[in-house]
């Protein structure tokens, strides 16, 4: 038993009676003050490694006590399941200390807890109520407040919920058609399917750096600051469905070694939790210098990013191909189940064909990447990379709600740290760093000895409300954060070395005013019919990477669609009208030009009838028009008697651009038939949202607003 | 042998040999996966080369026509509005149907039906892209109440099908009369071989050819490409995959398709017709009401004369030759019994 204290066994000396001899002389008011008892933990630092030397001591000493107590629990452990079952009426009058002190098997923290509660004068338990103990419950058997129970399944209930809806919403951000609406009904979306983004302070904050506006739905972001201000990071623990997939996964795949002990170290306060918030004052900064990159780790973002292009498609492609081969079974009644699933999940979940994204492996890929990290530190991504999390952090000082902990109560048992979400020090001893809590009420539910309290209002006595930061690092990083934009802007440029394949969706803003906007949510290419919108890689350089780009040969941009602008939370993408971007009354949106390669096309160089660029050119009148000609054609066949093969001569229509009226849509590119790299192709210039980007006189024109 | 006895004598220890027993086990657990992986192997081996694929080899044909059907009355009925009286599409597809016997000739009680409309683009029913959605409704409704137990409504557009079949007000108006709209997904197609002069093997939309009876209900337009289109044509919306490249032979594809599809009845929507930048218009002015149905069971005949309306003739449309040369029909319409009304 004395092995199990470890290297302190030689401190422990009378472990038995210690507790109650403190008690009782604190009652007395001559004992030695101990400063982890007396509640003066404002000398206990708040995070283990920067204690000085007296405060290492004193913690040792706490060490000691802890594990002599353990032992002393799990010697009587025995004596408490059989008075459990015996006599279960001492039990439940606890408060008759002086027949407790008597009793030799009763649970020795019970006794403790109840002679506490008589020398605090009752600040925690009520003095006149009787405490219920459960005695199958550790430590003093006082079971968590009603409140807190009931509130921890609300908890869960709301993460599930909320979850839910993010996905509910993820589904729903595509069209799928109405069999309710008329042929003149107005295509759009039906539900605010980026609400979760419209909420996101984070994303508000960083295009208010930028463009000094909040866009439109943004406003609805003070909704949740204002629930931050009031109750801390509640958004972290109780609504973020990025969040409670990572609660989820913490909680279902630490290893072996990440149990216990183990577990309990993982979830203490460490240095490394800085991260986000140095990550977060760069992204600002880098906000004020022009660019909303932040948007790559908010947690929304990453989430309908990851789940969209990465979760959903490869789901369907799975499914697809599961399915497929049932439907090759012959047998009547489950190729028609395969179908009716197909049809099902086609309305519900994706769409009736798979979607394909560009390099989305990489996106997928640090999903998983950071959904394992959960094996090692519980919620890695929320402590330590959640730039939206630590955002909330920094308000959440100001939060009327939180923690007040009764450290002299605190047994050491480090029940609370089991399950802490946040790693935000809810233990006794040292002070609650509010900033990282996720307000879980785990900590005050597992807590045995009625320790620590959630309430309105609480004393500040043993809580940091501030972020630990070191001024030197955040100074740094958020330099670096404002020195990449111009970086990453002086390596190719929109009026020097622009990409061609740069295509931005239509209703897009220039392009710099584009990257004050956009934040890589990836709504517009998950919301996009056509599949025609993907996550750029390199193609706008290192600044815009997973911003949208336009790739015509997987899907061309349907004329009359403006989903992209509808959804799009921060307007990089307008919300126009059909009528604005056909162009009906005022020039149309242009998002690029198309051009022919004659040596790969058809009519041009292979003398074989084809134009199906020509049908499917949308605009009226169209921007490709055909040319009759007559050309000779060589026979592939060689003459009688090996004669040259003979010459004859083909009707052909050959296909012409008008750079005044093509849009750019890439619908030629799409179906173009030379399947590799087609005889048609569509490349940025001449996109009416930019100035200098433009191939015709008429088009340049520095007057024009951007 | 001799350290065998000698850990037999000291009891087990960590150079003990096997025992009869567990020697047996682990012998044939080798054996065993040695001529499992043998046997997988021989079943599962290639022989390497480019070997054409083996499909079976007869031509597929899907021919819902009804035979008899047309005795003693119109094989082609064409229904025309006066242009001063406020024309209804559902009366002239009767009128039409009427002359020709009236829709219980073609569908029989407890049919499953699929009617096949133009919904290949995403424009509006006043474009006159797409088949008009209230012939398509008037189709419908006559098959219903000529006993059909279930009406179906699909075709592979070309743009996006939701978009195309909701604002072509097709989805909506089929919808209404009970009928199932079925939307084109890429489960839904299956490959046939058709063995067609150039389409041999496709993938077909299934949904359009799980039927009883099919109703062609095409729209009369101008064809960039193949000049005049409406009947023959309709039936790229029954082909999957990459369908861009029929145009390099776009005569010989329109007659392969019309060959595998053989429908129960065409009804050509020609009461509003693109006359200019078809297939897809998009410019009111380009179109010109016409308010005329054409009915028939001969789509080479019901095409030949359709053509007729937008100026041109038969001689200068190569798949109507084809067609006729095959005997889906007749181009020579005159030929047969036609009653205008």
């Amino acid at each position: 038993m004395k092995a199990a204290a470890g290297p302190h066994a030689g401190v422990s000396l009378d472990l038995t009676g210690i507790e109650a001899i403190n008690a009782a002389d604190l009652l007395a008011g001559h004992a030695e003050p101990i400063p982890w008892k007396t509640g003066q933990v404002g000398v206990v630092a708040p995070l283990d490694g920067s204690a000085d030397g007296g405060q290492r001591t004193t913690d040792g000493g706490r060490r000691t006590a802890a594990g002599g107590r353990r032992t002393a629990d799990s010697r009587q452990r025995p004596a408490d399941s059989g008075c459990a079952s015996g006599a279960c009426g001492c039990k439940a009058t606890p408060a008759k200390s002086s027949s407790a002190m008597a009793t030799a098997e009763r649970s020795r923290t019970a006794e403790i807890a109840a002679m506490l509660g008589m020398a605090d004068g009752g600040t925690a338990a009520t003095p006149g109520k009787k405490q219920k103990i459960d005695p199958k419950l550790p430590g003093s058997g006082i079971p968590p407040r009603r409140s807190i129970r009931v509130l921890l399944w609300v908890r869960r209930v709301s993460q599930v919920g909320f979850l839910a809806i993010f996905l509910y919403f993820l589904f729903q951000t595509a069209f799928r058609g109405n069999f309710a609406a008329s042929a003149d009904t107005q295509v759009r979306l039906p539900l605010p399917v980026e609400a979760f983004l419209l909420a996101d302070p984070f994303v508000a904050a960083m295009t208010l750096l930028s463009t000094h506006t909040v866009y439109r739905g943004l406003l609805w972001s003070l909704g949740l600051l204002a629930l931050t201000l009031v109750f801390g990071r509640v958004f972290c623990g109780w609504i973020c469905p990025f969040g409670t997939l990572h609660h989820f996964f913490g909680w279902i795949l630490p290893s072996r070694r990440g149990r216990g002990a183990a577990r309990v170290e993982a979830n203490k306060t460490r240095g490394y939790q800085r991260a986000k918030y140095y990550l977060m004052y760069a992204f600002l900064l880098a906000s004020v210098g022009g660019s909303a990159i932040g948007g790559l780790f908010d947690p929304i973002c990453v989430a309908v990013r990851s789940i969209g292009l990465g979760v959903i498609p490869a789901a369907q492609y799975l499914t697809g191909r599961g399915l497929g081969a049932a439907q090759n079974i012959p047998a009547r009644p489950i190729q028609a189940a395969a179908d009716h699933s197909q049809d099902f999940l086609a309305k519900t979940v994706w769409q009736s064909h798979q979607f394909y994204f560009h390099q989305t492996w990489l996106i997928l890929f640090l999903l998983v990447a950071v959904l394992f990290a959960n094996r090692f530190i519980p919620r890695f991504w929320c402590r330590v990379l959640c730039p939206l999390g630590s955002f909330l952090g920094v308000f959440a000082r100001f939060a009327l709600f939180g923690m007040e902990k009764d450290h002299a109560k605190c047994t050491d048992c480090n029940l609370c740290l089991v399950n802490c979400q946040g790693a935000d020090s809810p233990q006794g001893g040292v002070k609650w760093r509010q900033d990282e809590c996720h307000v879980c009420l785990n900590c005050e539910n597992a807590c045995p000895e009625d320790v620590i309290k959630f309430r309105i209002l609480p004393s500040r006595a043993s809580t940091t409300t501030v972020p630990d930061l070191q001024r030197r690092t955040l100074l740094a990083t958020a330099a670096a954060g404002a020195a990449f934009i111009p970086a990453a802007r002086v390596a190719d440029s929109l009026d020097v070395n622009y990409h061609a394949k740069v295509i931005r969706p239509p209703g897009a803003v220039e392009e710099r005013a584009f990257l004050e906007r956009c934040i890589r949510c990836a709504e517009c290419m998950k919301v996009c019919p056509n599949n025609a919108l993907h996550p750029a890689f390199f193609e706008s350089g290192v600044e815009g990477v997973w911003t949208p780009i336009l790739i015509a040969r997987i899907g061309y941009c349907e004329h009359s669609c403006v989903l992209c602008g509808q959804v799009c939370p921060t307007g990089a993408i307008q919300k126009i009208t059909e009528k604005e971007k056909l162009g009906l009354g005022t020039p149309p949106v242009k998002i690029g030009t198309a051009f022919y390669d004659h040596g790969r096309c058809l009519p041009w160089s292979m003398q074989t009838p084809c134009i199906v660029c020509e049908e499917f050119c949308p605009t009226s009148p169209k921007a490709i028009w055909v040319e009759e000609v007559e050309a000779p054609v060589r026979d592939s066949k060689p003459g009688a008697n090996g004669a040259e093969p003979a010459m004859k001569t083909v009707k052909l229509q050959r296909p012409h651009v008008d750079p005044a009226l093509c849009i750019g849509c890439g619908a030629c590119e799409k179906v173009c038939p030379v399947q590799d790299q087609p005889a048609v192709y569509i490349t940025s210039v001449g996109e009416s949202r930019s100035k200098s980007n433009v191939i015709l006189l008429e088009n340049t024109n520095y007057n024009q607003k951007s | 042998m001799g350290d065998a006895k000698s850990t037999e004598k000291t009891g087990p220890s960590e150079t003990a040999r096997p025992g009869r027993r567990e020697l047996l086990t682990r012998v044939g657990a080798t054996l065993g996966v040695t001529v499992g992986a043998a046997a997988l192997g021989r079943v599962a081996w290639d022989g390497g080369g480019f070997g054409a694929a083996t499909l079976s080899g007869a031509r597929q044909v899907r021919d819902y026509r009804v035979a008899g059907a047309l005795q003693g009355v119109a094989e082609m009925a064409i229904a025309r509005g006066k242009d001063d009286e406020a024309v209804r599409a559902e009366a002239l597809v009767k009128r039409a149907l009427d002359a020709m016997g009236g829709m219980k000739r073609f569908v029989s009680r407890g049919d499953v039906v699929v009617v096949k409309p133009n919904i290949g683009w995403d424009r509006a029913p006043i474009h006159a892209a797409n088949t008009n959605p209230e012939v398509v409704a008037a189709v419908v409704k006559q098959a219903f109440d000529a006993g059909a137990k279930r009406v179906v409504v699909a075709d592979g557009s070309c743009n996006d099908p939701h978009r195309c079949f909701q604002r072509s007000g097709i989805w909506k108006m089929a919808y209404d009369l009970g009928a199932d709209v079925v939307l084109p997904a890429e489960h839904r197609f299956r490959t046939v071989r058709m063995k067609g002069e150039v389409l041999d093997e496709w993938p077909i939309f299934t949904t359009l050819v799980d039927a009883d009876k099919v109703i062609n209900v095409p729209v009369a337009k101008h064809h960039n490409l193949a000049k005049y289109t409406a009947a023959m044509k309709n039936w790229y919306g029954v082909l999957g995959g990459r369908r861009n490249r029929l145009h390099q032979n776009i005569d010989v594809s329109i007659a392969d398709l019309a060959t595998f599809m053989r429908p129960s009845l065409v009804v050509v929507d020609a009461i509003r017709v693109l006359v200019r930048n078809g297939p897809q218009g998009g410019n009111i002015d380009d179109t010109k009401p016409m308010n005329t149905i054409i009915a028939s069971v001969d789509q080479v005949a019901a095409d030949a004369f359709g053509c007729t309306l937008i100026g041109q003739h038969r001689d200068n449309l190569p798949y109507l030759k084809l067609g006729h040369e095959r005997g889906l029909g007749t181009m020579y319409y005159e030929n047969l019994r036609v009653r205008e009304v």
